[in-house]
């Protein structure tokens, strides 16, 4: 690997963080100007024009509050899982292709900042590691309220991972391969050609699973603020607490653009061949891509403030009793249709 | 008489759920992009409808004399007892012959009621439909003759509101 190699992997890395701390950012507002206009109210829109500066305005409020650790708690678990949960959400988001290959001054640059050629494993590691951050909270909390959080964080976690990582499976039978870069290829040419229209029922599991892997309604029933009070972060204060928020939404981040990947043929536009364009190409398909992502980031809102959150035991049969035998017939009729056909 | 509740049966179309969920989730779609109905305060006020009873008046006859006799049958209607008259002789040597020297509401204690202006038999106290006439002291609160007067002024030929936001659609242009 030479020295240029290495500057273009920085810069990306840079470039991607860059883009997901802004979009979360920018969802913090959305989820609050969303819920609002759902409520027939109006929503923060007094600093800066139409209220664009209120993230800013937020991250200052936090940074100055009194950033309080309760005596009893676990201090360096404590201190620890806020970052525990972030740093897997940031992480995620490196494998996924969010455009075209670009061509700059001769060389290929693949607007992705790792190319692994296991990358769904990865990204389901990924995922279980980020729940780690939220027990440990939970845990080192010495409080019981987020240790209920916690634990049913864990519990939700293992009834969920299960239905989506065989969900995921029949897109891996119909692409043959691991590597997202793939699967995109395989969904490329026509609207019909994307895994939403192949495989409906995965997509519908896929995208429940999402909403509990990454803690929103109707499954937050880690935070469950009615009765938890705040779950798992409530004994959190100040930028601690904001990084469990900044981590819930870069997770959504990454839950999205996951959910474009696999199902609506990532950074590929339909009925377009964007290597035949160039490098504007390059830049449609991340146009693209984007648009398609926030797309899947109005949905979790938009789901947010229409349903009401499940209960345990609701939540447990859904994910093992309807969820997982669903996704197993799904993979067995796929698996069948393959070698009748293939 | 008993009556037979038969419980709903869920269909297999209701067992699927998603096309329940998908009517909960056009309905949040639906108020997204109805009209927003909050009023954002110091810049558009609410403009009350008739007959609200917020901060009083006193009136004038169209000669500028005060409608007012002092009679204190307001004061002995109103059921918090906020209205404190001084009755006396008036200045002037024709016309009526009871005059209020002065004439204080302690806003603190009224309960907007209207029972004052159902008492009076001059037409001369009234409630209009000032609502923000909120202050920082106790003694801010009590309302003089001079004050229920210049209310009089402010209030006697367009609803205050309306006449503020007309202004102020005035000052920008």
């Amino acid at each position: 690997m030479d020295f240029i190699t290495l500057i273009i992997i920085c810069v990306k890395a840079l470039v991607v963080f860059a883009a997901i701390m802004l979009t979360v950012m920018a969802m913090t507002l959305a989820e609050r100007r969303i819920s609002a206009f759902m409520q027939n109210r109006l929503g923060p829109n007094r600093v800066g024009p139409k209220g664009l500066l209120q993230p800013l305005a937020d991250g200052i409020k936090f940074l100055m509050k009194e950033d309080v650790i309760p005596s009893g708690v676990d201090k360096p678990i404590f201190l620890l899982a806020p970052v525990m949960l972030i740093v897997p959400a940031l992480m995620t988001f490196a494998i996924i292709p969010f455009g075209s290959e670009l061509h700059l001054f001769g060389r290929e640059i693949q607007l992705q900042v790792a190319d692994i050629n296991i990358g769904i494993l990865y990204i389901l590691a990924l995922t279980s590691v980020g729940v780690y951050g939220i027990v440990l909270a939970g845990w080192s909390s010495n409080s019981k309220y987020p240790l209920l959080g916690g634990l049913r964080s864990s519990a939700q976690l293992i009834s969920y991972e299960l239905a989506m990582g065989l969900a995921i499976v029949s897109i891996i039978l119909l692409a043959g391969s691991l590597r997202l870069n793939d699967i995109i290829i395989q969904q490329q040419g026509h609207f019909l050609s994307w895994n939403v229209f192949k495989q409906p029922l995965a997509f519908l599991i896929f995208l429940v699973a999402v909403y509990a892997e990454t803690n929103r309604l109707p499954f937050d029933l880690t935070e469950a603020e009615q009765e938890l009070v705040g779950g798992y972060h409530t004994e959190y204060s100040s930028i601690k607490f904001a990084m469990f928020y900044m981590a819930e939404y870069a997770n959504m981040v990454t839950a999205s653009a996951l959910t474009v990947t696999l199902f609506l043929g990532g950074w590929d536009i339909p009925l377009v061949n964007e290597a035949a364009l160039g490098n504007l190409g390059v830049l449609f398909s991340v146009v693209a891509f984007a648009i398609k992502t926030a797309l899947f980031l109005f949905i979790f809102i938009w789901v947010r403030w229409t349903f009401p959150r499940f209960r345990y035991d609701q939540l447990m049969r859904l994910g093992w009793k309807v969820m997982l035998p669903l996704a197993l017939v799904n993979i067995f009729l796929t698996a069948g249709y393959l070698t009748l056909t293939v | 008489m008993a009556t037979i509740v038969t419980s709903y049966e869920p269909t297999f179309w209701d067992k699927l759920y998603f096309p329940a969920l998908l009517r909960g989730l056009m309905v949040t779609l639906r108020h997204f992009f109805q009209k927003k109905v909050t009023i954002q305060y110091p810049d558009t006020k609410y403009i009350p409808p008739e007959g609200y009873r917020g901060l009083h008046r006193l009136n004038k006859y169209p000669d500028g004399r005060i409608r007012c006799v002092a009679c204190e049958m307001c004061a002995a209607a109103c059921p918090s007892g906020c209205i404190h008259i001084v009755p006396g002789a008036p200045p002037w040597e024709d016309g009526k012959e009871r005059y209020p020297i002065s004439f204080d509401i302690d806003l603190l204690r009224c309960i907007f009621c209207g029972f004052c202006e159902m008492a009076c038999p001059e037409q001369a106290i009234e409630l209009t439909e000032i609502y923000d006439f909120s202050n920082s002291s106790r003694e801010g609160l009590w309302i003089n003759k001079d004050g229920l007067l210049e209310v009089y002024e402010m209030t006697k030929d367009e609803n205050y509101y309306k006449k503020q936001s007309h202004d102020a659609e005035m000052k920008s242009g």
